[in-house]
């Protein structure tokens, strides 16, 4: 079975310098939230580790978690590496992060609500309006339409990297499908198996509840007129398609149908899926299919992946798919840099997490500094995904700048670029023994009758030493990330 | 002045089949131009359809036949009131920005020819120019329906420079996106007295001033909509304005055939 980890648009990128190491303060001392997993480590033999390692890996073999590296057919299923040494979140920070998480997607709900309907936040003078009305990912099939309880997205992947003791920023929101939460779940369960001595000596929040409330989420946004317990199911692309393992297995959890697309019929007005016992109406459609995908009666006549009809029965009330079409509009790169504005429009309060600072190469002067700073920055486009097409500046080569600067001015408006944030750094199982290596955080979040976000979330882990890209597709790796309770 | 609209639209599958499933865009406006006076819509499951306004404030009803079947009616009749507003529509369905209506589609996207024309075409006022318009594309492109198919675009219309209202409404839109004004496409209907089948079942382009709001051009013609003329639906273009727009599962093929009468009147 395939699986592409992170099937969004992405990519941790930076110079190690005298980074943040979040174990080891730069006096050699243990910070608090460690001194246990630091004591244990130094008591376990280098033998030891690497029979667990095998271990882990055996019982990921055996759950079938592989993962397609696009562009790579030598090795197009790979197991993706798991790091033995779990991240440690203190109590106190993950509160600070919960704070800042919430306030940001219940932006981005607002704002997509707004951008959909009158358009105050343009008309305040705040964003451009060019930036919407020009911009692919905003769909004016979503004119005018109220979804259930207003929101837009429920299933959010928000990426954040970490520079400081106090410094955290969102890298991106992932506001259309987000993958890799299976990762933290199946990480969190390998864990437990192979290290049930850590775990009783740790106050670990638990992960295991997130099939329960990603159930929860969608039934509290079914129509308006479903009556009785809604029906929910999982729509899938289908075997062949990347996180194919992870639709199957959040269907699973949840105990509701997979289906595909051909599964699926509209008939008097309602969404039905066909089953053993007969056709049964569908009321929330949790799908992991792509906007363009969804309809071929509305977007892409050539698709076979959706149901001719849906948009119009969403449209009608008749049924919720999860999350909105349209959302893209929210985490475009371009829309990325004005969140910050977005944020403080909506709550009216100062954004809690911080933004990296970003220049829009569509805007004449930040493109110019841009194309002249090339050998500092990361350029990604616009649109992009998965670190495919983009541009780590202090690691390419003068030629790799040049070609790229040609393809910056041939297009400006499809690339933004961002400073080379220092990612901080954590213990990492490699070969010989502990050593610091660089990560990222994708905490998981829910957005249906209240906000709930899971305790931690995955960690990605650049495996390679002295490497920033923690991308799946580029030799990353994945670790159990432990929220400590008080 | 009254205007009574019969509207029908028979499909005929070379073999039965479940689950068609239509879109129809058959409900006409009320709006600064019409008042609707009586509207119907008959086909087989109208009675379960999905009803919604879509975002440009179209109504749509999303209906599935029941059963097999082998060919399908839909049929909309009803009585129009017309005004005369020399094509003034102003701002109807706030809602929606009308630089949303800059995009191009593979039908209206431009052509270098259709640019050279537009650019022609430039006046003092918006209003002005958008006239230059009208008379440059009603004289270049010759009504001629058999240059042309319902998936012809834009630019092959204009390099052929023939086409139907379909063509012209295509062509007008594409040359305003090259002066950056708004343009839309609009399904209606046309009262011509004596003989008029062919235009029975109009279109024609909609376009946006600051000061007057959305203005009717009929290219084809070569006049701004009268109160001869009754508005169906709008869209980016001829697809997404369809008063009908279906698909089958599987293969086979299907005919399709269009009939509207248009009358002065309440008959």
């Amino acid at each position: 079975m395939k699986f592409h980890a992170f099937n969004d648009q992405s990519g941790g990128t930076t110079r190690p310098s005298a980074g943040f190491d979040e174990m080891v303060r730069p006096d050699g001392s243990i910070r608090p939230a460690y001194q246990k997993l630091a004591d244990w480590l130094s008591q376990q033999s280098r033998g030891l580790m690497a029979k667990k390692q095998e271990e882990a890996e055996a019982i990921f073999r055996r759950l079938g978690i592989t993962f397609a590296v696009y562009g790579d057919s030598a090795s197009n299923e790979r197991l993706i590496p798991f790091d033995l040494i779990p991240r440690i979140i203190s109590a106190k920070e993950w509160r600070f992060l919960e704070r800042g998480i919430e306030q940001r997607v219940r932006a981005l709900n607002a704002f997509l609500y707004d951008i959909y309907h009158r358009q105050e936040i343009i008309r305040a003078g705040r964003i451009p309006a060019e930036l919407i009305t020009n911009n692919e990912a905003f769909l004016p099939e979503m004119i005018g339409f109220d979804p259930p309880r207003k929101i837009y997205s429920h299933i959010i992947g928000t990426d954040i990297v970490r520079t400081g003791e106090n410094d955290f920023f969102v890298l991106e929101d992932n506001l259309r499908i987000p993958s890799g939460v299976s990762y933290m779940l199946e990480d969190r369960e390998a864990m437990m198996h192979l290290f049930p001595e850590l775990f009783a000596a740790h106050r670990v929040a638990p992960v295991e509840r997130y099939p329960e409330l990603l159930r929860q989420t969608l039934e509290s946004v079914a129509p308006a007129g479903c009556k009785g317990d809604p029906t929910i199911a999982v729509l899938t692309p289908g075997i062949y398609n990347s996180a194919f393992f992870e639709h199957s297995f959040l269907a699973d959890q949840m105990g509701v149908e997979l289906v595909q697309g051909s599964d699926l019929f509209v008939e008097d007005g309602a969404l039905y899926m066909r089953t053993i016992a007969g056709k049964e109406k569908v009321d929330v459609l949790y799908r992991r299919v792509d906007d363009a995908y969804l309809d071929p009666l509305t977007f892409r006549p050539d698709s076979s992946l959706g149901v001719p009809g849906l948009f119009d029965l969403y449209r009608a009330g008749h049924v919720t798919i999860v999350n909105a079409p349209g959302t893209g509009i929210a985490d475009d790169k371009a829309v990325y840099a004005y969140v910050p504005d977005i944020t403080e429009f909506y709550t009216g309060q100062k954004p809690i997490l911080q933004n990296v600072p970003t220049w829009r190469c569509a805007i004449k002067d930040e493109c110019a500094h841009v194309v002249q700073n090339l050998d500092t920055l990361v350029v990604k486009e616009v649109h992009g995904s998965g670190g495919y097409g983009m541009l780590i500046g202090p690691h390419a080569t003068k030629a790799e700048r040049a070609s790229f600067a040609k393809k910056i001015a041939a297009k400006p408006s499809n690339y933004i670029a961002q400073p080379t944030l220092s990612l901080s750094t954590c213990p990492s199982n490699v070969g010989k023994g502990p050593s610091p290596r660089h990560v990222d955080l994708r905490p998981f979040v829910l957005v249906g009758d209240r906000v709930r976000i899971t305790p931690g979330g995955l960690t990605r882990v650049a495996l390679k030493k002295g490497s920033l890209v923690v991308n799946s597709s580029q030799g990353g790796g994945t670790k159990d990330t432990w929220v400590l309770e008080d | 002045m009254l205007i009574s609209i019969h509207h029908r639209t028979s499909y005929r599958y070379d073999r039965p089949f479940n689950h068609a499933i239509q879109a129809l865009r058959l409900t006409p406006p009320t709006d600064e131009s019409q008042i609707i006076r009586s509207w119907s819509i008959t086909c087989p499951g109208i009675e379960y359809a999905a009803e919604y306004q879509d975002a440009f404030g179209n109504v749509v009803h999303l209906v599935t036949p029941p059963g097999e079947t082998d060919g399908l009616e839909i049929e909309a009749s009803g009585v129009i009131e017309t005004n005369d507003r020399a094509g003034v529509i102003g701002s109807t369905h706030k809602i929606v920005p009308p630089a949303i209506f800059l995009r191009p589609t593979a039908k209206t996207i431009e052509s270098p020819a259709i640019a050279a024309l537009a650019l022609q075409c430039c006046r003092a006022t918006r209003l002005d120019t958008l006239h230059a318009l009208l008379s440059s594309i009603h004289e270049t492109v010759t009504y001629d329906t058999d240059a042309t198919h319902a998936l012809t675009t834009a630019a092959e219309a204009f390099r052929a420079k023939r086409g139907v209202c379909q063509d012209h409404a295509h062509i007008f839109i594409a040359a305003a996106h090259v002066l950056g004004i708004p343009a839309r496409y609009v399904t209606g209907y046309l009262l011509i007295e004596g003989d008029t089948a062919a235009f029975a079942h109009h279109a024609w382009a909609e376009a946006y001033t600051d000061d007057l709001g959305w203005i009717g051009f009929d290219a084809a013609n070569g006049v701004c909509p009268t109160n001869h003329y009754a508005r169906l639906a709008i869209g980016f273009d001829a697809p997404t304005a369809a008063p009908v727009r279906g698909t089958m599962r599987g293969a086979g093929s299907e005919d399709l055939s269009v009939e509207v009468v248009v009358r002065a009147g309440d008959q």
